[in-house]
């Protein structure tokens, strides 16, 4: 008798436990962990295993090895005898370039079409429309051949040059030559200047919309700020004594000599990169002028405010609480894409570390590693800034 | 009495026609191109770039482009435009790759069976929509690979290094789309799980590969795969890469149907408990049915990416759409000047008509979907 009631309670407390949501939860996340453990350990054994099989170290000590090979554009001092870690830095260096200057132009080039898209003019707006469907429905990398193949490898030789804006900037099929501004010493208090007047910009906005709140006076801080700008570097530039060397690119019989050059693949993945990208700023852009309700307009008009503070105040900071976060997410999307450089030469850290280095060395998983690392840093750093910024300007709720 | 007013109108008159310049093609161009005096600056503008680029367009593609041909000699001459000629003689190439031509019929079929199912699906008013379902996910892949790759029932075996073409873009694509979105709806609800450990596996997962570009998650496939596996496995090209495709895609997908959890009420997850249902089931008939009815916009456009996306196997040595045109773009045969571009034209063209199809799809999808009350 009562060893079937033990065993009555046994095998209540047992059922209850298989209903005990909280039990089958730990019980749930206990096995999820053994299996990723097991699925994990499998993999390193296996490549453990593979490793030995071909006679391959593994580590780290491959970034101090002499590399041995030449990289074509490199933004610091490298040269065949350099070592991997170099080759790791100036890849990041030449994907950071091309990201960075891509961005601020499919910025600009997306806001203008954005824009158009929404002009009351039917032409412009039909243009606008023709080109983001156009070019969004696309693959980048076919654009991207057609720009380096087909375009720029068809461009002149460097003889017949042509010549974008005369005596400076030529275009040929070894790349974009334009002039060397060759800022002498002195010239570094006239860029000093130029950061100390964006600061002092930064601290007289804030003082001029406290003002406004405080007394309701305007004061023309824009005006002033670019008076500022341009008068203060320029008397620093008079008084240091600062100078430009300016050095043209100039035609000798083989090659351009002086001046900048940049690569063909540079200029063909810069192009590929911005018109891409620019057609889905351009959607990102009109979706957020789109979203400002009509309603807030008009309401910014009855409160009798002026064109200028309607559009500041009131329509663009809710426009670019849309805007905003796809557009981190375009930005994001420019500076992966830019790994594509691996298909038309360009050296960024996919082409010369995950391609050439890796081939090289051997180091497959610790270069494909890195180089993921490299992608997530990146993203990462970006998605914290974009949350900071979205937590400034989301909507506080009252 | 009403006549006493001789000068009185007792009839009302005839309505004045509004003024020419207000109405027809006069009107709608003072409205639309020329308002202002800025607008009118920008619509001669445009209008100069367009008599500047379309009639040199139009030469190019049709006026001076050479249809037909035998090898490339028009095609080299000074004025010729677009040599089609030479895309009409590789076009076979560029759809099935390597694939024997006695075969074809197959990855017509193929393509036949897959695309009634696609209508099928994507046709909102027509039935059945489970049965369908069940045959894409499960039934066509089955069918696909015993019919492509062959080796029994006396088909000839046809290895996957022949298969190529717009074929293989397809096949990457359907098998991303049918490997991510079950995988994708798994790491979405675990993303949003209340299991603190299944959660954040969930969000590395995600998070790390929407981090890195799908180039060197291919790269990854390719070189790593085989290290992963036990000695001696060999694992097919395409295979690698599709493991790389779907991996990526899973991540992206469940990012979109995650939107689509996210959009539903509290009330509905409420309700669905309230009537006694456990997870599976309150997910199964109450949550997924409206999360995943909301986010078929998202799941096209999604989709429109990895199509365009499988174009970077060409790459990692692949012959894909983009990979047989690259491959012939400097065939000597022809040596046509345009020659590389008229097959970036044709592939672009492909392209194009496949993803704005799909986008037209999503708008559509999207403006049956809006019941009137967002927000």
């Amino acid at each position: 008798m009562a060893k079937s009631q033990e065993q009555l309670q046994q095998s209540r407390s047992l059922s209850s436990l298989i209903y005990d949501p909280k039990f089958r939860s730990y019980a749930f996340q206990i096995l999820l962990l053994l299996v990723l453990v097991g699925f994990g350990w499998w993999i390193v054994q296996n490549t453990i295993v593979n490793l030995q099989a071909q006679n391959k170290t593994t580590g780290f000590d491959f970034l101090g090895v002499t590399s041995g090979f030449d990289i074509g554009f490199s933004l610091i001092e490298y040269s065949r005898s350099s070592t991997y870690l170099d080759v790791f830095i100036v890849g990041i260096l030449n994907t950071l370039l091309v990201a960075v200057t891509g961005i601020v132009l499919a910025t600009m080039l997306g806001f203008v079409l954005g824009v158009a898209r929404l002009s009351s003019n039917w032409i412009i707006a039909r243009m606008a429309t023709i080109y983001i469907e156009v070019i969004r429905n696309i693959p980048l990398l076919l654009q991207l051949f057609f720009w380096y193949f087909a375009v720029l490898k068809s461009m002149p030789s460097v003889r017949d040059s042509l010549e974008v804006i005369s005596g400076a900037v030529f275009l040929n099929n070894r790349g974009l030559y334009f002039p060397d501004p060759n800022p002498n010493d002195a010239f570094l208090w006239v860029q000093i200047a130029v950061v100390l007047v964006l600061i002092g910009g930064f601290f007289l906005q804030r003082w001029s919309v406290r003002r406004l709140e405080q007394t309701g006076e305007r004061f023309p801080y824009i005006p002033v700020f670019i008076g500022l700008l341009i008068v203060v570097p320029a008397i620093v530039w008079f008084i240091s004594g600062a100078g430009l060397d300016v050095s043209y690119p100039e035609r000798n019989r083989f090659n351009f000599q002086g001046g900048i050059q940049l690569p063909p693949e540079f200029v063909a993945l810069l192009f590929g990169l911005v018109i891409y990208t620019a057609a889905f700023i351009a959607e990102i852009v009109r979706a957020g002028i789109v979203s400002v309700n009509k309603g807030q307009t008009e309401a910014a008009q009855s409160l009798g405010l002026k064109d200028n503070d309607r559009l500041n105040l009131v329509v663009i900071p809710q426009a670019m609480r849309v805007i905003v976060p796809p557009l981190t997410s375009q930005y994001l999307n420019l500076t992966k894409n830019s790994s594509l450089a691996v298909a038309i030469g360009y050296p960024d850290i996919v082409n010369v570390f995950m391609g050439t280095a890796l081939n090289q060395s051997g180091k497959a998983v610790e270069v494909i590693f890195m180089t993921m690392a490299v992608y997530l840093t990146l993203s990462l750093l970006t998605s914290v800034i974009m949350n900071i910024y979205n937590a400034r300007i989301a909507l506080t709720e009252r | 009495m009403s006549n006493k007013f001789a000068y009185v109108r007792t009839e009302m008159a005839q309505a004045m026609p509004p003024p020419v310049t207000q109405t027809g093609v006069v009107g709608w161009m003072r409205k639309n191109l020329f308002s202002d005096i800025p607008n009118t600056i920008m619509t001669l503008l445009a209008f100069a770039f367009l008599v500047w680029t379309v009639p040199t367009l139009y030469n190019f593609l049709i006026g001076n482009a050479i249809f037909v041909a035998e090898d490339g000699t028009p095609c080299r001459a000074p004025e010729a435009g677009a040599c089609w000629a030479y895309v009409i003689d590789r076009f076979d190439f560029y759809i099935y790759g390597f694939y024997p031509e006695s075969e074809y019929w197959r990855p017509n079929l193929v393509f036949v069976v897959a695309a009634a199912l696609i209508t099928h699906l994507l046709w909102p008013e027509l039935p059945f929509k489970g049965i369908s379902a069940i045959a894409f996910f499960v039934g066509l892949p089955i069918f696909a690979v015993i019919l492509l790759n062959g080796g029994s029932f006396g088909l000839p075996q046809v290895t996957t290094e022949k298969w190529g073409g717009l074929m293989l873009t397809l096949i990457i694509a359907s098998v991303g789309i049918v490997v991510s979105l079950p995988l994708g709806v798994v790491l979405a609800l675990g993303r949003r799980s209340h299991m603190p450990f299944v959660k954040y596996v969930s969000i590395a997962f995600i998070e790390l590969w929407r981090a890195v570009p799908l180039i060197t998650v291919l790269f990854m496939a390719s070189v790593m795969l085989p290290l992963f596996l036990p000695e001696g496995t060999t694992i097919d090209k395409i295979l690698r890469a599709l493991v790389g495709v779907a991996l990526f895609q899973t991540a992206y997908m469940a990012e979109v149907v995650r939107g689509g959890l996210q959009a539903l009420p509290k009330g509905q997850y409420e309700a669905a408990h309230a009537l006694g249902l456990n997870y599976f089931k309150s997910m199964y008939f109450i949550i997924l049915p409206q999360a995943l009815k909301h986010v078929i916009p998202g799941i096209v456009n999604s989709f429109i990416s990895l199509f365009k996306d499988t174009s970077l196997v060409s790459i990692v040595g692949l012959f894909d759409l983009l990979g047989t045109v690259q491959a012939t773009s400097a065939l000597v045969e022809w040596k046509a000047p345009h020659q590389a571009t008229t097959g970036y034209l044709f592939a672009a063209a492909v392209f194009w008509i496949f993803c704005f199809g799909m986008s037209r799809y999503s708008i559509y999808m999207e403006r049956r979907l809006d019941t009137g009350h967002k927000e």
